[in-house]
């Protein structure tokens, strides 16, 4: 068992915003991350040899302009690939949140696509998920591990996750949802909707790679800490560490296990 | 060539993008281009022609709407980037772009199709233009609205061997150009036109029309405050100096070693301690006529306005929050008004002013990743003709780094005066000084702006997350109001002088006029003064990150502001004359209005059903229920910094108070939290005052703020402050800020001023209408909480709580009083059992009084409880009284049974009264079903007063927010 900490890159640049906070996640759960800024990438392509996980943070790239995640994606396309796919042919790992998973979508990289909430608005709030502890029917990754129901929030403009009951089979069949809304602890805390964005059989979150590339709306460095919860003031006798850590630690794990 | 790219959704089919495109690009790039644009999942494309067969079966008309030239055009401006990076466009060559939307129109009728597009676009900024949907095609115009400038002589003289009456004319409505039209104003009065005519009459010469325009700048109200720093009546330092500062200042030397302010009053934010490491920043700004004229833009150029005071803090703070608060008309007062005589001029809707403003900081916040924490919105009629904007941010910035005090910059002679991020154009020229005089028909569109936040992200990441910590600059500043004219002029006051060379300076279109450049209040620039042999690696820095960057001149000691136009001088200014020549007035005041006596809530004494039902009604008030819809659509997440949010409990009552982490491995806090009370400046200003500063820090301690570590800031938005009735008003309530802030021992660190408020304008019958803004404090506070493990929320928490109330309740239906004194010895006491985690919720009593707070401690918890109103006050006071009083310096706290007697061991030497307790039977699920514990019962001795049920407290609560979703 090695015990060589994994390398995370984090891209950053051009609205992008949520990179700080995911350093922190992923060092918080053992790992050494790096933000780069994405012209610095396209400068130095080589780099991304040297890195385990990639990760795609959460923000505005473009302030969503022309839709959300396409000018990131354009320009990851017109200079990086070729190194993106060699990157996810090896035994690495992928994340794209929020903003990142809009990228990811556009890049191809994951299945379907994101659109405009169905009430049209930019909307903020905790959410209830599922993965496939919880249910039979979603599919197994390295991201999830011990993972059955978790409570994250979210927050975006563009997070309908648009699928045809053809498109979900496919899915399914492949192994490519991750998450799905669902009605759980904050549900029954404050009484919301359960799918507030009104994604296409509740998918929040889906897979590709094996399991190994994870795209999903809700924010898990949003829910690292404890006290991030809206349940936290109801009983604040509980560890401080955070639900959405979990998933850090896994990705991180996945390496040290090696 | 001119091309259009149409980029339709599948799903939708009454909508479409549409790119009007001017380039060299071919068939083919064209064609890749539309494929960047359109994810083929949701979207179709299409480029000049449209499938208008389909439909024409449907629609028949199409609405198109775009920008005025030389509007910001983010879309566009991302496109831009899209098509120069995808075939490796150089930064010169030819291709723009704009943007416009376009909608289908089922009926028929053209009349409809004109009303429809009325209210979808605002003709101060943007074009509508209408076509037919035909069996064939569709018609939209082919044709770009580029800028064009008609040629003018650069610089002209101003002839000052005039009559006094054409000096007020150059003052009031600007210098006459070379056709003879007027410029626009100035806004300086005769006093200020004279001292100039001396000043050039000394040198023999006039004055150009750019150092006149640089003058009206710097000496505008709202960058020097006249009324605030003249002598007014016998206090001769001015009000700032005397209350504002000289309240700070005898609280820091009170404080002595626990001083925790560090940069106040000087910099573009105030700065204070935050722990050995780093500081906290906070300013709050207003953008109040923008809003009014274009609310979307004005609130976005607000908000992202105020985060480049933070950035332009010391070297270069972050922004880790920002706030807000809204003062409108009601959103369904349908009064219609114009600017104009003859109708020509609407003014917008209250609606449509409420929902663009609302929007504006949903972006502005939304896409600069900076959590919008904090927040308020208040009704009044008063408020139709002007809206007040309150944005402010919240920086944070390591204290010491490279071997400098980070909060202490200088420029040097001998380095570049660079200015980096957004470019120059027609946006916001006269911005200071039209916000400085009465709105009217005479206000310049070209004052209003909109905002881009993601250029303003790309720079602000360069700059303090890079540039700052690789010490590749000696000094910067914010360019806001007046632009170059100030950012420089302040700058250059650091070192002794400044040499432009004008030309310079990257502009968005060809054709300005050196005036304008320099004064013009584009957007997302900061001015930064970087040593020459650090100008090579910066600019390679600010080239990586796609970030714009121009050495417009250099920084000396000559004393003097000297501007160059293609070789020549066209200003040369004394740095003294320019920051120092105003001349001072003596403001005088005449006593203050008549104040109508305390209004009684309700006469005669009401039986429970009626106190239930006014009780209900209260909660109902606009100005007093829920607006989740606001705080759920600003994220207040990012930076995952949040620790009580805006919206807390099952309930999800909006919190008065928040408070967040700037530092995720440190476990302490900072609370946020404002004062506003306008409704009781109509009796008396000085109680309005002293009320907000007293909110403002009770409403920060009731969850956890510390006292001693507590600062706040002034907002002051005034009207007709020209009126000695009005000033009058103004020096009470300052005074009132002094009396607060020395018996709290808070200091104000940063505060602004907004003085005319006031609309002139006809309504629909062309008669003349003019409106006021009643006079408005904003109080806001920021405190450093040790351990965010112990902040408290407003809601009920468990059944069975004891419920307490802290504080005296008096007969003060009307205006309350606040006393200080006693007041300071309850909070420390909160604070302490805070501390000490006696308390299991908290929540300050505000508008409405003791019942609202019960109420919104009820609703956020999903509780019902049972009190009893008997030993509230020690004087036999009405039930009306007990239940509405507004008196201040109260808080409404639950405590778990097993607590109750260390909590009352510890208030024992300030006035408390316990009340009664949460109801046993949980109501978790009140709102699934029908269970019974949510019951709330308000006894007074025998008779039950009040009786109602969470349940429909949670609806009435939040029945206005719902509305407006």
């Amino acid at each position: 068992m090695k015990s060589k900490k994994p390398k995370i890159i984090i891209l950053s640049g051009y609205g992008l915003n949520c990179e700080e906070e995911t350093k922190f996640a992923f060092e918080s759960a053992g790992g050494e991350a790096d933000i780069v800024h994405i012209n610095d990438l396209i400068a130095k392509p080589k780099m991304l040899s040297k890195y385990q996980i990639l990760v795609f943070p959460g923000g505005f790239s473009y302030g969503d302009d022309t839709g959300s995640g396409k000018a990131y994606a354009n320009k990851l396309k017109n200079h990086l690939s070729k190194e993106l796919a060699e990157f996810l042919s090896r035994d690495t790992l992928a994340i794209g949140i929020c903003n990142g998973f809009q990228i990811m979508t556009n890049l191809g990289i994951l299945p379907r696509a994101l659109a405009h909430n169905k009430n049209g608005k930019y909307i903020d709030r905790w959410v209830d998920l599922e993965t496939h502890s919880a249910r039979q029917d979603l599919a197994e990754s390295p991201w999830l591990k011990g993972i059955e129901k978790i409570s994250l929030p979210i927050a975006h403009g563009e997070g309908h996750y648009v699928a045809s009951k053809k498109d979900y089979e496919n899915l399914k069949k492949n192994n490519q949802i991750a998450f799905t809304y669902a009605k759980g602890e904050i549900y029954k805390f404050q009484n919301l909707e359960y799918n507030p964005n009104g994604s296409d059989y509740d998918i929040a979150g889906v897979l590709a790679y094996n399991g190994r590339v994870l795209g999903m709306m809700p924010h898990p460095e949003r829910a690292m800490f404890s006290h991030q919860s809206p349940l936290w003031y109801k009983n604040k006798k509980v560890s401080k560490e955070g639900a959405g850590l979990q998933i850090f630690k896994n990705a991180v794990n996945y390496f040290l296990k090696k | 060539m001119i091309s259009r790219i149409y980029v339709m959704p599948k799903k939708i089919e009454n909508k479409a993008d549409s790119y009007l495109i001017d380039s060299k690009l071919s068939k083919k790039e064209l064609q890749k281009l539309a494929e960047a644009l359109a994810n083929p999942i949701l979207e179709n494309y299409y480029i000049d022609s449209f499938p208008t067969k389909e439909l024409s079966l449907k629609f028949s008309y199409a609405i198109e709407i775009g920008f005025l030239p030389g509007v910001t055009d983010n879309v566009g401006q991302t496109v831009k980037e899209i098509a120069t990076d995808l075939f490796h466009l150089k930064k010169s060559s030819d291709f723009h772009v704009y943007t416009s939307k376009i909608l289908f129109v089922e009926s028929n009728k053209l009349a409809d199709a004109q009303k429809i597009a009325m209210t979808l676009h605002n003709p101060l900024i943007e074009r509508a233009f209408i076509a037919k949907v035909e069996n064939k095609s569709m018609s939209l115009p082919m044709k770009a609205p580029k800028v064009v400038l008609e040629k003018k002589k650069p610089v002209i003289n101003v002839l000052f061997e005039v009559e006094d009456e054409e000096l007020i004319k150059i003052g009031r409505e600007g210098i006459m150009d070379e056709n003879g039209g007027r410029r626009g104003p100035l806004a300086l009065d005769l006093d200020s036109m004279k001292v100039i005519k001396t000043h050039f009459e000394k040198l023999k010469r006039n004055p150009t029309d750019i150092e006149l325009e640089s003058l009206a700048q710097t000496w505008s109200e709202h960058c020097k405050h006249t009324i605030f720093a003249n002598p007014i009546d016998d206090i001769k330092d001015g009000l700032y100096k005397t209350y504002i500062k000289g309240a700070t200042n005898l609280i820091r030397e009170k404080k002595g070693k626990k001083d925790f302010c560090v940069s106040v009053f000087s910099d573009n934010s105030g700065g204070i301690v935050f722990d050995d490491d780093y500081l906290i920043t906070h300013k709050v700004e207003t953008h109040n006529s923008p809003s009014a004229l274009d609310p979307f833009g004005g609130a976005i150029t607000g908000i992202v306005g105020v985060n480049r005071d933070t950035i332009g803090f010391g070297l270069g703070a972050k922004p880790v929050a920002n706030v807000y608060g809204f003062c409108f008309g009601f959103p369904d007062d349908e009064r219609k008004f114009f600017r104009d005589k003859n109708l020509t001029q609407p003014m917008l809707s209250s609606r449509r002013i409420i929902d663009g403003v609302i929007k504006g900081i949903n972006v502005g916040g939304n896409c600069s990743g900076i959590p919008t924490l904090s927040g308020f919105v208040k009704f009044d009629d008063r408020y139709r003709g002007k809206p007040l904007v309150f944005a402010g941010t919240v920086g944070l910035i390591p204290r010491k780094l490279n071997g400098r005090e980070m909060h202490e910059k200088r420029a040097r002679a001998g380095d570049y005066i660079v200015v980096v991020g957004g470019r120059v154009g027609k946006d916001g020229i006269h911005g200071a000084t039209f916000s400085s005089v009465v709105m009217d028909s005479n206000s310049p569109a070209t004052a209003v702006q909109i905002g881009d936040p993601i250029t303003q992200k790309k720079l602000s990441d360069a700059i303090v997350k890079e540039a700052r910590d690789l010490d590749l600059y000696n000094s910067i500043t914010d360019n806001g109001a007046g632009g170059l004219s100030c950012s420089v002029a302040e700058m250059a006051k650091e070192c002794g002088g400044a040499k432009v060379f004008l030309d310079k300076a990257p502009l968005k279109y060809p054709g300005l006029q050196p005036w304008e450049i320099w004064i013009s209040e584009s957007q997302e620039r900061m001015t930064l003064s970087v040593p020459k042999g650090k100008w090579g690696k910066f600019q390679k820095l600010m080239e990586s990150r796609g970030v714009e960057a121009t050495v417009i001149g250099e920084f000396t000691n000559s004393g003097k502001c000297i501007v160059e136009w293609k070789g020549k001088v066209i200003m040369n200014i004394d740095l003294e004359f320019l920051h120092n020549g105003l001349p001072k007035h003596n403001l005088i005041t005449s006593s203050v209005m008549q104040t109508p006596p305390n209004p009684p809530l309700i006469k005669g004494r009401a039986k429970g059903e009626m106190y239930t039902k006014i009780f209900e009604n209260l909660l109902a008030d606009k100005n007093i229920s829920g607006f989740s819809f606001i705080s759920e659509q600003y994220d207040h997440e990012v930076q995952g910094s949040s620790v009580l949010k805006p919206l807390s409990g099952p309930g999800k009552i909006n919190t008065d108070a928040q408070v967040f982490c700037p530092v995720l491995n440190s476990k302490k806090g900072v609370v946020l939290s404002s004062g506003i009370c306008p409704s009781y400046g109509d009796v008396s200003t000085y109680h309005m005052a002293t009320c907000a500063l007293d909110t403002a820090v009770r409403n920060a301690i009731a969850c956890g703020g510390t006292l001693s570590h507590l600062a706040i800031l002034d907002n002051f938005c005034w009207c007709s402050s020209n009126d000695q009735k009005r000033l009058a008003q103004l020096v009470e309530s300052v005074k009132a800020c002094y009396d607060g802030a020395v018996s709290y021992g808070t200091p104000f660190i940063s505060g602004k001023d907004s003085m005319f408020n006031d609309f002139k304008g006809y309504d629909e019958k062309g008669n003349p209408v003019a409106i006021s803004i009643p006079p408005t404090l904003l109080i806001s506070a920021i405190s450093v909480m040790p351990d965010i493990y112990k902040t408290v929320s407003p809601e009920f928490k468990n059944s069975g709580d004891a419920i307490y109330l802290l504080g005296e309740t008096h007969d003060e239906l009307g205006v309350p009083k606040v006393d200080f004194e006693k007041n300071l010895k309850t909070y420390l006491a909160l604070e302490k059992a805070i501390q000490k985690e006696l308390v299991a919720s908290s929540i300050s009593i505000t508008s409405g009084g003791f019942a609202v707070a019960l109420a919104k401690a009820c609703v956020g918890g999903m509780l019902g409880c049972k009190v009893s109103l008997n030993q509230i006050a020690l004087k036999a006071l009405s039930v009306e009284t007990k239940l509405f009083s507004e008196s201040q310096g109260r808080i409404l706290v639950s405590v778990s049974l097993k607590k109750t007697k260390q909590f009352e061991k510890l208030c024992a030497s300030v006035a408390f009264t316990k009340l009664g307790k949460t109801n046993k039977s949980p109501a978790r699920n009140a709102l699934h079903n029908n269970a019974g514990g949510g019951r709330i019962t308000i006894m007074d001795g025998k008779d039950k007063i009040v009786e109602t049920n969470v349940k429909k407290l949670h609806k009435i609560y939040h029945n206005f927010s719902d509305e407006m979703k």
